[in-house]
């Protein structure tokens, strides 16, 4: 896992719960280090799935952010207050 | 598509890490209107990403700041956040449209130039477990680190091969994380075979080794391992490795996996550029002239999206092309142009004088994942699914396509083209070269059709 040691004044609602992150985080980044490693399933199989390049290739880190499907979490800053959630297919 | 109301410049510059940023200073210095586009929130591509949130660390990236500065306060526009999906080369000459979606709407500009600085890509190490959640690559980490000062806690390892391994256990230890372990999986022989090459790359085996010793004085003895599995239900839990003939499982809810990096070709292939084999990192590279410039007329490509070079070569090669394209378009002469480059590229020569000694020592493994591992993260396609395609008499990557589904999902194949192309060449019995690449096809991005309605209201 990873963790960090910054000031986290803002806060996103991941599955209808509150997670502190800061202005200028990636989605993705906010979210692994709030230990969060699953982000959508596998639409083939169902299996969870999670951030993997961190850099906008691989489309394994899309969520639901705002209400819009199949956003890829790692090119997507954080909004305070805004929503992230899991994708479920 | 219209060009009616689309802006219109000299040179369109696509990515801002070392190679972009150069050739943006090279190219506004010598009197060009330059658009930089760049898909991240912040200039400086991988090597320098987020410079001007964290500051410089050495005299590189003293430099990659400088050129950053100046960028900002010259004519260039520089727009980031902004995802180019599609290039139109004029065809009739030189140049072309690029499309790109900004702020949820498309966009586009015409340029006489378009310079690809789209770098590379991690290549794809398909070990069983890779698509567990906790299983990344040791870019996205260093991406993570970057960005948001992310550090590895406890049971985290990093395993594969590459400079980059050590760089960024140096890195993580320096900023106070902890590692369970490294596994070195590169091949012992590749040292013996890279060692006649060993001369011009001294500087940096010195720095690798002094990485490599930081890295052991803080108490962590890389294991050389020849397999790995990650394994886990919904996360990764524990991984299992091989050291010595020895089977051994260590518990890790992280897994950091890297196996060198290979351009980035997605445009490229779209535009339908030349491309070549290169044989020592088996990657396919688009074909440039001494000046940067693909086979398709007016479309450059410079830095390791042109051939992996590292960044500092990549920061000459984008001042060349940025040279090139002041003389094409009229701003210096010839004379000018020639006599500029020419420190230009001895200065390259240097910086890639490392590359054959890397390219041999860390040439790609040699790994044949077993039937079940997936290749095709995306639409799940396993290495037994396409050996059983070649046995039915698939030929090439685009057939794979309609056999098994493989490079078709949201990823357009960045994920598994590399390695599938390994998997099906050696169940073929050919060379990799010799298996037909995918046909990458526009949008490069995922385009909605919201904001393509966008375009037509471009001013």
């Amino acid at each position: 896992m990873f963790r960090r040691g910054v000031a986290l004044p803002w806060t996103m609602i991941v599955d209808g719960h509150a997670v502190r992150t800061r202005e200028g985080d990636t989605i993705a980044a906010a979210l692994l280090a709030a230990g969060t490693q699953i982000t959508h399933r596998n639409p083939v199989s169902g299996a969870p799935r999670g951030p993997w390049c961190m850099m906008g290739a691989c489309f394994d880190c899309v969520a639901v952010v705002d209400e819009q499907r199949g956003v890829r979490t790692c090119m997507t800053l954080v909004r305070n207050g805004g929503r992230v959630d899991t994708q479920r297919d | 598509m219209t060009h009616n109301g689309t802006d219109s410049t000299d040179l369109i510059i696509v990515g801002s890490g070392p190679a972009g940023i150069a050739a943006g200073v090279e190219a506004t210095r010598r009197g060009l209107r330059v658009l930089l586009l760049d898909e991240n929130a912040a200039a400086g591509g991988r090597v320098w990403q987020a410079i001007e949130a964290r500051g410089a660390g050495d005299a590189e990236e003293d430099n990659g700041l400088a050129m950053i500065r100046e960028l900002l306060i010259s004519d260039a526009r520089i727009h980031h956040g902004a995802e180019v999906w599609c290039i139109e080369p004029y065809g009739a000459g030189p140049g072309g449209t690029v499309f790109w979606n900004e702020n949820g709407a498309a966009r586009s500009a015409r340029a006489s130039r378009v310079l690809l600085a789209t770098g590379a890509i991690e290549r794809p190490m398909p070990i069983p477990g890779w698509t567990l959640p906790g299983v990344m690559t040791v870019g996205a980490a260093q991406i993570a680190l970057k960005t948001a000062a992310l550090v590895p806690d406890g049971n985290s390892w990093i395993a594969g091969q590459g400079p980059l391994i050590w760089l960024y256990a140096v890195q993580v230890l320096r900023a106070g994380g902890k590692l369970g372990g490294i596994l070195d999986l590169s091949d012992t022989a590749a040292r013996w075979r890279a060692l006649p090459r060993a001369r011009r790359a001294m500087p940096d085996i010195r720095k690798g080794l002094t990485w490599i010793d930081e890295i052991e004085r803080a108490g962590i003895v890389p294991l050389r391992a020849t397999s790995l599995q990650a394994e886990g239900r919904g996360a990764l839990s524990r991984i299992t490795f091989e050291v010595k003939g020895k089977k051994q499982t260590e518990a890790a809810d992280l897994l950091l996996l890297h196996d060198g990096v290979i351009p980035s070709l997605q445009i490229t292939r779209a535009l339908g550029c030349g491309h070549v084999w290169h044989e020592r990192q088996r990657y396919w590279r688009p074909v440039t002239d001494a000046w940067g410039e693909t086979t398709v007329p007016g479309i450059l490509a410079a830095g390791d999206g042109a051939g992996v070079g590292g960044a500092a070569a990549a920061v000459f090669s984008g001042r060349i092309a940025g040279l090139g394209c002041a003389h094409a378009l009229g701003r210096i002469d010839g004379a000018t142009r020639d006599r500029e480059a020419a420190p230009l590229r001895l200065e390259r020569e240097k910086a890639l004088a490392s590359r054959p000694f890397l390219d041999v020592l860390y040439a790609p493994r040699a790994f044949v994942p077993d039937d079940a591992t997936l290749i095709c993260r995306c639409e799940e396609v396993s290495a037994g699914q396409i050996r059983e395609a070649a046995a039915r008499g698939c030929q090439g990557l685009n057939q794979l396509k309609a056999f098994t589904r493989c490079g078709m999902g949201p990823c357009q194949g960045r994920m598994c083209g590399a390695t599938a192309a390994e998997v099906l060449a050696r169940a073929r019995g050919v060379h990799t070269r010799e298996i037909e690449p995918l046909h990458t096809r526009f949008p490069a991005r995922p385009l909605t059709v919201g904001q393509l309605a966008e375009l037509e209201q471009e001013p």
